[in-house]
């Protein structure tokens, strides 16, 4: 809304300045679930350092998370969970599906899990493999970071 | 056949003894279910190290087998319990009285099986949710996959 | 409320039944109870009699009409038709009869069920416990697991025996070495086949490198949840070396498909042995500087000592195995007791505990580590050269550059991974050391390509048994203490 109201430089500039806080310090929420959660507690580890892009406090609580890296396979049990969890987070918020079985049911395809996050919340980034690296997963976390910045994403 | 078990076949004359890959089975009828596992525990099995259930489907004329495997820390042997059961409400009795670490492991039978415990004490679904309908692990429920798309294709249907 | 103020204030417990004049606090101005029709809102049910209050409690019983405060029912697993009075005071504690709660009268405190999970920071995946509590101490436990189902077993009716380790490495994905460990020994034990020496010496290299990975895990997140944060950052830095050895060798840092069966996927890397050394030369000094950090340190001593007690008896009736087995006091490793792949040959001792409490299965998974790192350095020494592989056509994949030159090989690896190896029908049980306890593959075939049954028997699913063993009459944060020293993994549980 702001950024196509014509000729007006100081709301896009004040846009611009929330892009760039929203990003430096996004807290992510703990939604790990399974084998990708515990590379993505390696990446909050001391060898891939996620506090160096400000995010190395995962708040347990949802009402003050900006970002749920959903880090493993969602059961049918847990859909609901999750998509109570994703409604509990206040906006802006952005949703990593990380690993195969996060995005699209990975190598499960059958009857126990959601195949794709996607089918019960919004997904921002998608990012494959089984587990993902943590070197992916920041890859993952810093495109996020640039698609913010770029507006493309408002919410 | 392992010293150890030779009191315990002893006791029961109904029970057909073999050797799978150099562990024994027991193939204990229905009846005796729960008072061999009693003579089991007696004899030294303490710990009932795992119960699950096979559907064999149309390839035998009793369709599940329950599987007990127990373990003797005592005499450091392995001995595992198999009963047939049949297609109509499959019922056997409950090993939780005796050893409390079935406890999970039949409820686990039940949710995937549909096969009933009499005497276990909470006998509900465990990994599915509780209004889930059908049990997994028959041979006639279905893996449940869904088509996989990719981008360029047609609309599977 | 008013009354149990009253009640307070002469020094003794608000009675159950409080003198009719003081109004009950919690009941809203309605209607007097003879006027009250099946269907009102608010105020006792119809059947008090008039002018006498009644106990808070007794507004949930079921068959009241329009109770004033619904019963939650998220996750009970049980409100069924068969619900009856007698059930429901057994269930809201009115009747105690399990040994395990050492005050036998009834109390008149109000319980309160507070639903820990399944999203929750401490309960090391998604776990859910539904904790009835009085006051900060709790009563009763009921662990609810499920959030995890992948369906790996009937996941792995579908996969050929060469593709099964893809599927149950994601099982316990801390020891996912474990997992196709004893996968692959059932299959090569209904194909009748042993896997070469040099095989075997590899699969026992990985396996307790993974046991250190694994118990690093453990100690890390033990440490973190206790409130020894740096204790993760620790734990996860150590990891990484070992990680970094198991990228080198497998491919992944995790969830490896590396040991299949018929041997292993690939021979180890070259130089591997300096990679190995340097882990061996690092960890111990680091464990010491854990040992500073925690084992004489009065916080940690106050929160894990006498904590979380499990018995030996009441291990072995729940089935559990592993660190928390040998932490009550039981003398039992299946490396010891029905050793696989060749590990008695090296010289290891086992750690026992006394107390089963949460100090002593800290100590006894510290211990494990040192004792892995024996065995590893034995390995190192004395690994016999030869195949990585059994030499059977029928079962192992040519070598991809025997491909090009020979029909036989091409056919070979054509029918292997197009259709899979048959194995002969058959049942077996097996079972290996995991970190958690003990890991069994019960495998059942029918002559096909595809096993007919393969049922995990995972040691996570049993240790949580003992929960409400472990946490009755508990304070809430020794809760988290004991969850973590169970060291849970929750694919493991639910698969």
């Amino acid at each position: 809304m702001a950024t196509t109201a014509p000729g007006n430089l100081l709301i896009t500039t004040v846009t611009k300045a929330a892009n760039w806080a929203r990003t430096r310090s996004m807290f992510p929420a703990t939604f790990g679930l399974a084998c990708c959660a515990i590379e993505m507690m390696a990446s909050g580890a001391a060898h891939y350092d996620l506090a160096r892009f400000g995010m190395e406090v995962f708040r347990a609580s949802p009402r003050q998370a900006d970002l749920m890296i959903v880090a493993g396979r969602v059961s049918q049990k847990m859909a609901p969970v999750l998509r109570q969890v994703y409604d509990q987070m206040p906006d802006p918020k952005w949703v990593i599906s990380m690993g195969a079985c996060a995005s699209t049911g990975g190598m499960f395809n059958n009857y126990a899990l959601v195949q794709g996050v996607d089918q019960v919340v919004p997904v921002d980034i998608y990012l494959p493999g089984c587990p993902p690296g943590p070197q992916s997963l920041m890859h993952g976390i810093l495109t996020l970071h640039d698609k913010i910045m770029a507006g493309e994403i408002v919410n | 056949m392992n010293p150890v078990l030779e009191s315990l076949a002893a006791g029961f004359d109904t029970v057909a003894w073999e050797e799978s890959h150099g562990q024994d089975v027991a193939r204990v009828p229905g009846e005796d279910w729960e008072a061999f596992a009693r003579a089991a525990k007696e004899i030294g099995f303490e710990v009932c190290a795992d119960v699950t259930a096979v559907d064999w489907l149309r390839q035998r004329p009793e369709r599940y087998e329950v599987v007990a495997n127990l373990l003797s820390i005592a005499h450091r042997t392995r001995l595992r319990m198999i009963t047939s059961v049949g297609r109509e409400d499959p019922t056997v009795a409950s090993l939780t009285p005796i050893w409390p670490g079935a406890g999970f492991a039949e409820r686990e039978v039940y949710d995937m099986f549909g096969i009933h415990f009499d005497g276990h004490p909470d006998l509900t679904r465990i990994l599915m949710p509780d209004e889930w309908e059908g049990h997994p692990l028959r041979k006639d429920f279905g893996v449940g996959s869904v088509p996989v798309q990719f981008k360029e294709s047609h609309q599977v249907s | 409320m008013v009354d149990e103020m009253t009640g307070m204030t002469e020094g003794g417990r608000p009675p159950s039944n409080p003198p009719s004049e003081t109004p009950e606090g919690g009941r809203p101005p309605s209607t007097p109870p003879s006027e009250k029709t099946a269907m009102t809102e608010g105020g006792p049910p119809p059947s008090t009699p008039p002018g006498e209050t009644r106990d808070t409690l007794d507004i949930w019983v079921a068959g009241t009409e329009e109770p004033q405060f619904q019963p939650t029912d998220e996750g009970t697993q049980e409100f069924g038709p068969d619900e009856t009075e007698a059930r429901l005071d057994e269930q809201f504690g009115r009747v105690v009869d399990d040994d395990y709660i050492f005050d036998d009268e009834v109390s008149d405190d109000e319980r309160s069920v507070l639903n820990m999970g399944p999203q929750h920071p401490s309960t090391h995946g998604v776990l859910r416990l539904q904790l009835e509590l009085e006051g900060e101490v709790i009563r009763r436990t009921k662990p609810i697991i499920g959030y995890l189902h992948t369906g790996m077993e009937k996941t792995a009716e579908q996969l050929s025996f060469y593709q099964g380790p893809t599927n149950v490495t994601r099982m316990d994905y801390l020891a996912p070495l474990h997992c196709e460990l004893a996968y692959s020994l059932a299959v090569e034990r209904l194909l009748g086949i042993e896997v070469p020496p040099r095989a075997a010496a590899i699969r026992i290299l990985m396996t307790e490198l993974n046991r250190v990975s694994s118990h690093l895990v453990a100690l890390a997140t033990n440490g973190m949840d206790i409130g020894a944060l740096s204790m993760m950052i620790y734990g996860f830095r150590e990891r990484e070396s070992i990680l970094a050895f198991f990228e080198k060798t497998t491919g992944l840092r995790m969830n490896h498909n590396y040991i299949r069966p018929g041997g292993v996927a690939a021979d180890l890397p070259p130089r591997w042995k300096d990679d190995v050394a340097a882990i061996l030369d690092d960890l111990p000094g680091r464990l010491d500087d854990y040992d500073d950090l925690l084992k004489a340190n009065p916080i940690w001593i106050a929160r894990t000592q006498g904590v979380g007690v499990i018995s030996a008896e009441e291990a072995i009736a729940f089935s559990i195995t592993g660190p928390a087995l040998r932490a009550a006091g039981v003398d039992w490793d299946l490396r010891r007791a029905f050793p696989y792949s060749g590990i008695d040959q090296y010289e290891f001792d086992v750690p026992v505990g006394k107390s089963g409490d949460v100090y002593d299965r800290y100590r006894v998974r510290v211990d494990e580590i040192l004792e892995s790192l024996k065995i590893v350095e034995q390995v190192m020494d004395a690994i016999p050269k030869g195949d990585y592989r059994v030499a059977d056509a029928k079962i192992t994949p040519p070598p991809r550059g025997r491909i090009d030159e020979s029909m036989e090989a091409l056919i070979h690896h054509f029918k292997l991974f197009t259709e899979g190896f048959k194995v002969p029908s058959g049942e077996t049980y097996v079972a290996v050391e995991s970190p958690r306890g003990e890991l069994g593959c019960y495998l059942v075939s029918d002559g096909e390509a595809q096993p007919y049954r393969m049922h995990t028997r995972a040691p996570s699913f049993y240790n949580l048994q003992a929960l409400p063993i472990a946490m009755a009459d508990s304070l809430v944060a020794d809760t988290i203490a004991t969850i973590a020293s169970m060291d849970p993994v929750m694919g493991d549980v639910d698969r």
